[in-house]
């Protein structure tokens, strides 16, 4: 369906990342927000508590994350598009309930601009040290699908995308984006509302008498009913049954989490995105996302000159990880360089795949900043060898 | 031999509360002497004296022993996690403005881990209303200290008897803000059950604490006998004071029980305030959440 033309300040604007990822929000339906103040991602909240009154839409700024992530949860069996926003710190409190959404089946977003860590870390700076955090931060077993933005108009852009596929799944969906690219200004174009495609949440057709709120569909997503319309439904943390009814066994277990990871991993080919550039006859392929493929570009161009055949592969969507293609590309290429802010996160997954086919070379940064496109350059020369 | 006798059976037939459990997950698993099912049972009861229309509440839990209570009604039930049944509820209500919400939880949930969050939502005067089941101790896990254990009551975690200052939960949301405080014990049936009628036709934060007994843990670690022996404890230990001073209503260790409505003002509620405010600084141009809810609908 389309947009409903309230939230969307269709135009050409200049708008840092933060304000961006609150304009998509807005775009993309969400009606109800709950956040808590933490640097560098509280401009989105700021944009949304000044927005929302004028569109139909409540922002309550709760006592810690601990209830945003909670109340968020609770809005989304409303069938109201819901949203939170935070950095590491926060997204750590945020965990506990991030599962529950994961265990109710709750569509939302979860928006993390990423600084350093661990820790209170560096507040005000660059860090991609959560990208593993977003796939397995809460307890026990989950597949999770996450997002991350390299530039102020996909911010925009993707966010929309992350509630879409928050609702077409029925699971939480983490929004990655980074301090950087939270905090550049850049040109940010607003579609009209009619060329913005919005899923909207698909509410059970079935009686209250008929229905059981986990019967998954054919994509192992089950059908929705929102609180207040008559289902008298139960829903638990709890492994449950298809009634939603607690059971405490070995057999249930296996029913419920299998089907909560299979909906995501079996579904993976669907979710994957990525952008791919000179791949094919290259001896060099960059593994990026986020600020970090920007500063590569420099890299690739430098490299490029010096001779040697570099491809890249930008993640947009980074959970689930394009396993398949990175285990093809393995068998054709002599190595992988993952430049990342962190100490190795997507590049153990780059190892895992290419299986033993093409070296990996991780190229870390402990964040504060972005790389010096040289490390990178040397990095590329060195895998080229 | 005793006769069996199956009492789901009988009680899906006869118990007057039945339409509004779910019979399918009965028996509970709640110990004997336990006073969380009479809570429920009151609770049930005031749904069916009020004209609530029962298709627009919601019955939001944490965990514990009353954390249970959610998934034993036949409501839109919420079985959350632990401390945090206020927040959810918070989101519940604020997105469909039109729903009640009624957390149901216990001491340790909302007093213990959810302490901040229920200190905010009395701040807010949010609109829900909290029951809050007090039985002194953590029972779900085992009879540890609680921030409501009296002192020096004997808790497994605190054997040589509890040495920490309880809270005065009423009086703690009272002075937050709470514009409905009450407390009665599981003895006090009717009474809890006009408390709940009140306070499912009020608006703004709505508290009433019900002490229960706790036979299996704090009861036993304490040596204060079954349920019934504590029953019989708050017949003759609780003194009815309607309109206390909350700073009165401590209870300390098998000390009087001071029960009663303590506050119940017409004060404006979060969403009352919020309306009102923004009417006025915004004007035409605010535009609040629908009451039944912000969703995005396919347009006919």
């Amino acid at each position: 369906m389309e947009a409903d033309p309230a939230g969307v300040l269709t135009g050409a604007h200049y708008f840092d990342g933060d304000f961006a990822c609150g304009e998509g929000a807005m775009a993309a339906g969400c009606r109800f927000v709950a956040g808590y103040p933490i640097t560098p991602s509280t401009e989105v909240v700021e944009r949304i508590s000044r927005r929302f009154p004028l569109i139909g839409g409540t922002f309550i700024q709760m006592e810690d994350e601990l209830a945003s992530m909670a109340a968020v949860a609770g809005a989304s069996w409303t069938g109201t598009k819901s949203m939170t926003v935070t950095s590491g710190p926060g997204f750590s409190l945020m965990m506990e309930n991030i599962g529950l959404a994961t265990m109710m089946e709750l569509p939302c977003v979860v928006v993390n601009v990423q600084r350093g860590g661990p820790s209170t870390g560096l507040p005000t700076m660059v860090g991609q040290a959560d990208i593993m955090q977003a796939r397995w931060g809460s307890h026990g077993d989950y597949e999770t699908i996450a997002l991350s933005p390299q530039s102020p108009q996909e911010a925009f852009d993707l966010v929309i995308d992350a509630f879409n596929l928050a609702e077409i799944y029925r699971t939480p969906v983490m929004f990655m984006m980074d301090e950087c690219v939270g905090h550049m200004s850049e040109k940010v174009v607003i579609p009209k509302p009619e060329e913005i495609e919005i899923v909207p949440r698909k509410l059970t057709t079935k009686s209250p008498e008929e229905f059981l709120p986990y019967v998954p569909d054919e994509n192992l997503v089950p059908e929705f009913a929102r609180a207040g319309d008559g289902y008298k439904f139960h829903t638990t943390g709890l492994t449950h049954d298809e009634r939603g009814y607690p059971v405490m066994s070995a057999e249930c277990q296996e029913l419920n989490v299998r089907r909560l990871v299979d909906k995501i991993r079996r579904n993976a080919e669907k979710i994957v995105r990525f952008e791919e550039e000179a791949t094919d006859g290259a001896d060099v392929v960059l593994i990026t996302y986020g600020i970090t493929a920007r500063v590569a570009r420099m890299a690739i161009d430098i490299a490029r000159k010096k001779g040697v055949k570099v491809g890249v592969i930008r993640l947009i969507v980074v959970w689930p990880f394009p396993e398949k293609h990175i285990r093809e590309l393995a068998k054709k290429i002599k190595a992988f360089v993952v430049p990342e802010i962190n100490y190795g996160q997507i590049a153990l997954e780059v190892e895992r795949c290419s299986a033993g086919n093409a070296a990996t070379r991780l190229v870390s940064h402990m964040g504060g900043g972005v790389h010096n496109p040289q490390d990178i350059v040397d990095a590329i020369l060195e895998a080229a060898k | 031999m005793s006769k069996v006798i199956d009492r789901p059976e009988v009680a899906k037939e006869q118990h007057p509360v039945a339409p509004l459990l779910r019979m399918d997950r009965i028996p509970h698993i709640w110990c004997p002497g336990c006073g969380i099912g009479t809570v429920v049972k009151c609770f049930a009861t005031a749904l069916q004296e009020t004209e609530v229309d029962l298709n627009k509440l919601a019955i939001v839990s944490g965990i514990g022993c009353s954390g249970r209570a959610a998934g034993y009604m036949k409501l839109d039930g919420f079985h959350t996690t632990h401390g945090r049944a206020i927040p959810f509820a918070t989101g519940l209500k604020l997105a469909r403005p039109e729903l009640k919400v009624v957390v149901f939880s216990g001491d340790g949930d909302l007093a213990g881990i959810g302490g901040n969050h229920l200190i905010h939502s009395a701040r807010r005067n949010q609109d829900l209303m909290v029951i809050l089941v007090n039985n002194f101790n953590y029972a779900m896990t085992g009879g540890q200290n609680a921030p409501t254990t009296p002192t020096p009551a004997k808790t497994s975690t605190m054997p040589y008897g509890n040495f920490e200052h309880p809270f005065n939960v009423p009086h703690l949301v009272a002075s937050c803000g709470a514009s409905y405080v009450a407390r009665w014990t599981s003895l006090h049936v009717r009474r809890m059950t006009k408390s709940f009628k009140e306070a499912l036709n009020r608006k703004g934060f709505r508290f009433i604490e019900v002490v229960t007994p706790c036979a299996t843990l704090y009861a036993r670690l304490n040596k204060l006998g079954l349920g019934l022996d504590l029953m019989r404890f708050y017949h003759q230990e609780s003194e009815i004071r309607n309109g206390a001073d909350t700073r009165d209503v401590a209870i300390g260790y098998q000390s009087k029980i001071i029960c009663g409505k303590f506050v119940d003002e017409d004060r404006p509620s979060y969403l009352e305030t919020m309306h009102e405010y923004y009417r006025k600084v915004l004007g035409d141009k605010y535009v609040p959440t629908p009451p039944e809810g912000g969703m995005l609908r396919e347009q006919n």
